[in-house]
């Protein structure tokens, strides 16, 4: 079922239920972003911290071969500026301190 | 689970004990609740029964009334049936979860021994805990002795588990003056009791082979239409507890209606009372018939859903009614009983005088002979065709 936008008092599911799992995958919530985070690819040891602390669905595992202390990894961890909403959690977690904060419109 | 008490016959026993023994028949899964004076009975014997092994439940011992209506929201909302009980201090500390339940239509049962509020600390029975809960969107049901919170018991979990209603509900007892008296109480079989309540079927539940998130954001765009929807379901919900009354008095015998009546026919007068001083009332309504009177009693079981056309119904003709509150609205419109019957009477083309008097605060007792002396007074200001917003009866001047 495809929850319907705007539904009536009728519609509503018993007590507001969201009876399907994964849904927030909808609510994007990239707009709420005034600082980005932005990654030190040098620094970063593909660890995996930042997916696992990131609130949203933003933090994902891109397709992406990485090389660290010779070892080569096939998962990066990357951003999806569609649901990032800048809380800094990432930068606060990462172990190398690889992830910046960055206000936006600022490089 | 066999019959631990005597079934068919009245026998003796004090009304908590009785209303835990009721619970343990009607199958709850869960109870967690925190003791707290009047309540301290019920839930002991219920913990009680469990490590007796005669009821297969979870009793969870919580730390304070707003983790045990917390734990009672989660318990419901696996698809288990759940209980607690509380008052006074402890209903006003789970205040805001109370909302939770309803608005996430979880049919959570809770005795309310009702109780005074602090300040000062007072243990001691009257409504004012209740009456500040009003609109936390809970089906509240009153009792006057023994018999109805044990028959009003069953009822309330076959009403909160109807697929129409899904909302908790609060049955109401005096505390001490109901709640620590032993009287004549008549139980019932529990295969009967059990087969009156059924199996309670969740319709949606936290699952994780289904999973489906309970208690999600309302943003402005939704929260109108979630409270419109929680008015409804709490309105109609009127319907089906008559239904469950009707089904209640066909199997056990007892009938019980929204508003009770005592010697209402050709009454000019009606005096209004909720709760276990309902009967004190009624030996004053006695006594005043005696004497000529044309006065009558309206004893309000069902608070809410409010039933605002039956009191219409039922008032609208009277000259004069007296409302009793156990509850005092301070600075405000008068009692909350008193200030809802007049809302239901004021758009009515003819309506009678409404005069409020507060009395029972604290456990303070109202006598028959005060009873009396408040519909006398009525009368008075019906005669007069004036009174005062509210007046405190009993008080040391
Ligand atoms: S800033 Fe917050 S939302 Fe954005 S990637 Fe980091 S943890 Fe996730
Ligand atoms: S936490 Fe830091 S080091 Fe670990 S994957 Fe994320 S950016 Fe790289």
């Amino acid at each position: 079922m495809k929850t319907k936008l705007n539904p009536t008092w009728r519609e509503l599911e018993l007590g507001c239920t969201v009876v399907e799992a994964g849904t927030s995958a909808e609510y994007k919530t990239g707009d709420w972003r005034s600082f980005y985070p932005k990654t030190d690819e040098d620094k970063c040891i593909a660890c995996g911290v930042c997916y696992l602390f990131c609130p949203d669905h933003s933090r994902h595992i891109a397709p992406r071969k990485k090389k660290v202390e010779g070892a080569m990894y096939t998962h990066y961890f990357d951003f999806n500026f569609q649901f990032c909403k800048g809380c800094g959690i990432c930068a606060a977690e990462c172990p190398t301190g690889a992830i910046v904060m960055i206000e936006e419109g600022k490089k | 689970m066999k019959n631990r008490i005597e079934v068919g016959k009245p026998v003796g026993i004090e009304v908590s004990i009785a209303q835990s023994e009721v619970v343990a028949q009607c199958d709850v899964d869960v109870i967690a609740a925190y003791p707290i004076t009047p309540q301290t009975h019920i839930v002991e014997h219920l913990a009680e029964i469990v490590a007796d092994g005669d009821l297969d439940a979870a009793f969870i011992p919580v730390e304070s009334e707003h983790s045990a209506m917390s734990a009672c929201v989660g318990s419901s909302a696996v698809g288990a049936r759940t209980f607690t009980a509380t008052c006074s201090q402890g209903l006003a500390l789970m205040h805001e979860i109370l909302y939770i339940a309803s608005g996430l239509r979880l049919p959570i049962v809770m005795s309310c021994v009702n109780r005074a509020l602090s300040a000062p600390i007072n243990i001691w029975g009257d409504q004012s805990d209740i009456m500040a809960e009003r609109d936390t969107g809970w089906v509240q049901i009153f009792t006057e002795n023994g018999q109805e919170v044990v028959d009003q018991t069953i009822c309330a979990f076959r009403i909160a588990e109807d697929r129409r209603v899904m909302l908790p509900v609060i049955v109401n007892l005096d505390g001490f003056s109901m709640s620590h008296v032993i009287e004549p109480i008549r139980f019932y079989d529990t295969k009967q009791v059990r087969g009156f309540v059924g199996v309670y079927q969740p319709p949606l539940r936290l699952d994780p082979a289904q999973p489906m998130m309970f208690g999600p954001v309302g943003i402005p765009e939704i929260y109108t239409e979630a409270k419109k929807a929680n008015d409804v379901a709490l309105i109609e919900s009127r319907q089906v507890i008559e239904e469950v009354w009707a089904a209640f008095a066909r199997e056990f015998g007892n009938a019980y209606r929204a508003l009770e009546t005592y010697r209402t026919d050709d009454a000019e007068y009606l005096l209004l009372t909720v709760g276990g001083m309902s009967e004190t009332a009624s030996v004053a309504i006695d006594a005043l018939r005696e004497q000529g009177v044309k006065v009558g009693q309206v004893k309000l079981r069902l608070w809410r859903p409010f039933p605002h056309d039956d009191l219409a119904a039922l008032l609208g003709k009277a000259r004069g009614v007296f409302v009793f509150d156990r509850c005092l609205s301070t600075a405000g419109p008068g009692g909350p009983v008193a200030s809802e019957v007049k809302t239901s009477l004021y758009n009515l083309r003819e309506r009678p005088l409404v005069v409020g008097f507060i009395g029972g605060l604290g456990g303070r007792d109202v006598t028959v002979q005060q009873f009396a002396d408040m519909v006398h007074k009525g009368i008075g200001y019906v005669a007069a065709g004036a009174a005062p917003v509210y007046e405190m009866v009993g008080v040391r001047e």
